[in-house]
């Protein structure tokens, strides 16, 4: 994708997937008193995530992660400033980007093939095509086999994989994930980090995650967008310069002392030491 | 597996001391108002009721006025539970129409429904219009209000997930409020289908010379007891096979539920 209007630089501009401007999110609340007071959630974000990139977002509880997320998917506005994904304008969902909570929201009247067609039963794909495609899906995120059970009937992580296949189905270019493993336990995440990890080299996908583990954002990421108490603002980006982004695992296993460091940074930042002594007085 | 069986065997047995309880029924009711000295036209026996039952089959065309009974029940469910539905549908989507409207049906669900018979037998003579509009009335309230509540209950999470595919508002509406509010809905057409043969038999009751309504008064009026039980009896099973139809229904339609999920009966 070529934009004639654009001045390449460096981080040539047409390469860039994310954008946010300026941007900042106030909400009106009815507090207790009755009185509306309104409630800035985050303010002055500047963010890009360049094409192929995989990009944390860390960062205090409330602090308004999952706002600045909403708003790349276009689920709201921001109140100032712009965002921006592939150099458009986001002012309404687009079906270029996916979007993946810690709630699978696997509908429970659809059984796993029909749920991972969710995405493109609803943009007109034909039913041959979105067979073909779950199939490939289900296959890839080892669900097969799972196709005509139901989501109750399935384990958490599995859920979780057959709402990442949802994800994936539509192609999206750039995902933007809030939390998607949070819910799990520690073992089931472990593998689903790998999982996703290995599908986001490997198809070349942009994303932004949104977590509350450190661990995982260094394991995942390529940078870490660290954010203050609210209202939230980006308060450091730290580039994770260490190897195998497609193989947490080995991350985790063989740069044991490397991932330390940078989670300790992170912690130093969050101030969590701190926290700790304040929450225990 | 043990829990199969553990099942099985409750089942059985249940099978056992449920035809055991049958019998004692059927026992006490026989000899127990000539024990008791209630005489007949207080507690016709069980077996006075029978022979009743199979005189009326032939004399009163007892069959054909439990088919119009039955036949005005599934009208009135029908229709009912489509309006509630509709209207429950419309003012889910729209809490502008909830809130022009409510205070209406606020007001007509207050009001006792049975009340109207009188009324539609006014307007629309003795025919079997007045007794499935009674039953409309009647079963549209439950269904409304549970299709109501649960399209203003859907998971807005679920509501975004539609919208980030770039959802329309129809695809909203028909992939995910109208599947999600379908539990809450057969909960509405489960109390809506006992109700339905209220709303008939009162109508009947009220006016008219068909429908087992009108043999109920007639046998009252001739001090036939047993011919009353007979018609109680007859109503009960006409609103049985409307209960069960909606149960079958609701199985085939809910069949994703967890097995937990269903109630029981």
């Amino acid at each position: 994708m070529i934009n004639s209007k654009q001045t390449p630089n460096k981080n040539s501009s047409n390469n860039v997937r994310i954008e946010y401007q300026e941007v900042g999110k106030s909400f009106n609340n009815r507090g207790q008193d009755g009185l509306e007071e309104n409630i800035v959630a985050v303010k002055n974000v500047n963010l890009t995530v360049n094409d192929g990139e995989v990009v944390s977002l860390i960062g205090p509880s409330g602090c308004g992660k999952s706002t600045l997320l909403n708003m790349g998917s276009g689920l709201y506005q921001p109140t100032v400033g712009e965002v921006f994904i592939d150099q458009e304008k986001v002012d309404k969902p687009n079906s270029h980007v996916g979007f993946m909570l810690q709630k699978d929201l696997l509908l429970p009247w659809r059984n796993i093939r029909e749920n991972v067609e969710f995405g493109l039963e609803i943009n007109g794909t034909n039913s041959s095509q979105r067979k073909k495609r779950s199939s490939e899906l289900l296959e890839k995120c080892r669900l097969s086999g799972f196709e005509n059970h139901y989501p109750h009937q399935l384990s958490g992580g599995m859920r979780q994989r057959a709402a990442l296949a949802r994800t994936m189905a539509t192609e999206p270019r750039v995902l933007l994930m809030d939390e998607p493993f949070s819910a799990l336990d520690a073992q089931t995440k472990m593998i689903l980090q790998q999982d996703l990890a290995e599908t986001l080299f490997s198809e070349n996908k942009t994303a932004l995650f949104i977590t509350h583990d450190l661990t995982e954002s260094v394991a995942l990421s390529d940078r870490v967008f660290v954010m203050s108490q609210r209202p939230g603002t980006i308060i450091e980006q730290i580039d994770i310069d260490l190897p195998l982004r497609e193989n947490p695992m080995a991350r985790r296993h063989d740069l044991q002392k490397e991932v330390g460091e940078y989670v300790a940074q992170l912690m130093t930042l969050l101030n969590v030491d701190e926290l700790a002594i304040q929450e225990e007085v | 597996m043990n829990l199969e069986k553990l099942k099985l065997n409750i089942i059985s047995s249940g099978l056992w001391a449920g035809l055991a309880f049958a019998v004692f029924f059927l026992i006490l009711w026989e000899w127990g108002p000539v024990f008791f000295e209630i005489p007949p036209y207080i507690i016709p026996s069980a077996s006075s009721v029978f022979i009743e039952f199979t005189r009326a089959i032939e004399t009163e065309k007892l069959f054909w006025h439990a088919g119009i009974t039955f036949l005005e029940t599934i009208a009135g469910f029908v229709i009912g539970s489509l309006l509630g539905m509709s209207v429950g549908y419309i003012l889910g989507v729209s809490p502008k129409a909830e809130f022009v409207f409510s205070p209406y049906i606020l007001a007509l669900q207050i009001a006792p429904k049975v009340a109207f018979a009188p009324l539609f037998v006014l307007w629309f003579g003795f025919t079997v219009y007045p007794k499935i509009l009674v039953a409309v009335l009647i079963v549209f309230f439950p269904i409304m209000v549970n299709v109501l509540g649960a399209i203003r209950t859907v998971d807005p999470d679920m509501i975004n997930l539609a919208r980030t595919f770039n959802a329309s508002r129809w695809q909203i509406f028909k992939m995910i409020e109208f599947r999600d509010a379908m539990p809450p809905l057969f909960s509405g057409l489960r109390i809506g289908s006992t109700l339905a043969i209220i709303g008939v038999v009162v109508g009947e009751m009220v006016g008219g010379s068909i429908g087992l309504g009108a043999i109920l008064v007639f046998a009252e009026g001739a001090g036939n007891t047993a011919l009353a039980f007979v018609s109680i009896i007859m109503l009960t099973i006409v609103g049985i096979i409307v209960y069960g139809a909606v149960i079958l229904l609701e199985r085939r339609v809910l069949h994703y539920l967890p097995r937990s999920e269903y109630n029981g009966i």
